[in-house]
């Protein structure tokens, strides 16, 4: 889908930031707000936004540090479905946040968070390694967060800039 | 033996203060200030340039460069200048790199004034133009521009200006403070009159990476003003590296070889591991320098809408990232408007007549700024203005 100068622009800034205000928006693409509202509507109906959400640094709020886990997956792919229908049966469990098919030494990486290691380790042996198609695992757990979709963590951006200058 | 009365210069005692320097001392040590009073990006290099001088000095480069520069840097300017803005400049010797525009600026006027030459000087404009003409001996003659015109010299006000005595003419485009661009067309009106006096043209262009409805255009190219032309630019404000003081100054040989003894003498050379970094910048940096732009551009349309709407108008800057609009229906001037403004509302900007004739009335702020800071300026501007009107 070909977008025009000005939806390109206001996805940019959404993505950046999905609470600036529909106003300031139109101030800063020099349009008027209903434009802004109709852009954003037919995005939304064309899901190029898909969903606004807000990048959240767990580890910061006690008692919801929670783990989060990279496993890697081999699978048997199945004549007609390949690695389809394996991947729509893990997508569907609520604990996986993502799944991507990779080229390379295994198929499917999934990414599961959970609030304790335990309850990770169970949901692999329990239900990610008992599926029929599922050959082997390997769970990788993230230790520390330094960059998550673009954004630094504990980065407070500091403005190290003198308040005067020429 | 005779004691003197002060060891400092007649010329250094000249010197006004900077009246940015007075804000400066004011803001510095109040808390929670939101700081629209600063002429530099808020981006960080990009990394890939920051890695380069890092990678330099990893590598062992810590002696002078030649003294106008590496040529590998020279070379990627010649380049940069003629896809850019379509001046041939030979990098062997028509080039030389310098600690920033600011020293290229300070040279400039060094190798072209003599003792009592007229620098006709643009206002407002850029606070160091008047101090260095003064201090390479020259006298600078201001000229004013108005609101109406978008703060644009117009041919008839600069001929105006011009005397026997006058020797050059300095100009800044995109402006500090009023963001003003100069478009071809005022370009070529000011050529015809510096052509026909044969004047000699300082070109300011430090923010030419940063003019965002038009392509800059260089007065060099334009028909017969390379050869009367000195083009100073550099990497502060486009790539946003205004702590690595580094500019140049692009001229035909006759007058480069004139700056080059003085730069070689004064300075030896720019520093190492920055000419690396530069070198990147120019290879690799230009899609953040075009990322960078976008985004102020944005900011300015917010920004200037914004002030538009609570009645601080503002004509809308063609370039830099300075907002320049007019206080005066408050009724106060524009110091007392700034000092009054950092008190109450803990907004920092500039007031509009440090950059001298034609800037009291206005205040100068940037929006190099995150739109959350800017958001936040904004509440607070609006709500001062209001509550003294
Ligand atoms: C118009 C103008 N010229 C020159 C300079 C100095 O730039 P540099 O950091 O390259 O010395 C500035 C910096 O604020 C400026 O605004």
């Amino acid at each position: 889908m070909q977008l025009r100068e000005m939806e390109l622009d206001l996805v940019r800034i959404l993505q950046k930031d999905a609470r600036i205000s529909t106003e300031n928006i139109a101030k800063m693409l020099q349009v008027t707000t209903e434009e802004i509202e109709d852009a954003i509507e037919k995005l939304e109906k064309d899901n190029v936004l898909v969903r606004y959400s807000s990048v959240v640094d767990w580890s910061k709020v006690e008692g919801h540090e929670g783990v989060t886990a990279m496993i890697d997956v081999k699978v048997a792919p199945k004549r007609g479905v390949g690695f389809d229908e394996v991947a729509h049966r893990i997508y569907r469990y609520k604990e996986v946040k993502s799944v991507y098919l990779m080229s390379g030494a295994y198929d499917l990486s999934v990414t599961v968070e959970g609030r304790t290691m335990h309850e990770v380790a169970t949901f692999v042996s329990e239900k990610l390694s008992t599926l029929d198609s599922v050959l082997s695992t390997t769970t990788h757990f993230q230790l520390k967060k330094y960059k998550h979709d673009g954004t630094i963590f504990g980065d407070h951006g500091e403005d190290k800039r003198i308040v005067v200058s020429p | 033996m005779k004691t003197k009365t002060s060891y400092i210069s007649q010329s250094v005692k000249n010197l006004k203060p900077s009246g940015i320097r007075k804000f400066f001392d004011l803001a510095a040590n109040m808390e929670g200030v939101i700081s629209l009073g600063v002429g530099e990006p808020d981006f960080i290099t990009s990394w890939t340039v920051r890695e380069a001088a890092i990678l330099s000095l990893e590598q062992g480069y810590t002696s002078y460069t030649a003294n106008a520069g590496l040529l590998e840097l020279r070379e990627k300017i010649a380049a940069y200048m003629k896809e850019g803005y379509s001046v041939d400049y030979d990098p062997n010797d028509e080039i030389i790199v310098t600690v920033g525009a600011s020293q290229a600026l300070d040279i400039s006027m060094r190798a072209i004034i003599d003792q009592g030459d007229e620098v006709i000087v643009v206002e407002p404009g850029f606070v160091s133009y008047v101090p260095l003409v003064q201090l390479a001996g020259g006298v600078a003659v201001t000229v004013g521009t108005k609101p109406e015109n978008d703060f644009k010299v117009t041919a008839e006000e600069l001929e105006a200006a011009i005397t026997p005595r006058t020797k050059a003419v300095l100009l800044c485009s995109p402006n500090n403070p009023t963001g003003t661009v100069l478009e071809r067309e005022n370009l070529e009106e000011l050529a015809e009159v510096i052509r026909k006096h044969d004047l000699v043209v300082l070109s300011d262009e430090i923010y030419s990476e940063l003019a965002y409805d038009h392509r800059h255009v260089s007065i060099a190219s334009l028909k017969d003003m390379r050869k009367r032309t000195l083009v100073i630019n550099g990497f502060s404000k486009g790539f946003a590296m205004t702590g690595w003081r580094l500019g140049f100054i692009c001229a035909p040989e006759e007058i480069a070889s004139s700056l080059l003894k003085i730069h070689q003498y004064a300075m030896m050379c720019a520093s190492t591991p920055a000419q690396h970094a530069a070198v990147e910048a120019l290879d690799k940096g230009m899609d953040d320098v075009m990322e960078m732009k976008r985004s102020y551009r944005h900011r300015r349309h917010y920004f200037v809408d914004s002030l538009n709407e609570f009645g601080l108008t503002c004509h809308t800057p063609g370039g830099a990232f300075y907002a320049f609009p007019s206080i005066k229906k408050t009724g106060m001037s524009s110091e007392e408007f700034a000092e009054k403004l950092l008190m109450e509302e803990k907004v920092a900007v500039v007031p509009g007549n440090v950059f001298g004739k034609g800037g009291e009335g206005y205040i100068r702020c940037s929006y190099a700024s995150s739109m959350e800071q800017l958001q936040e300026a904004v509440k607070r501007m609006k709500r001062f203005v209001e509550n003294h009107s």
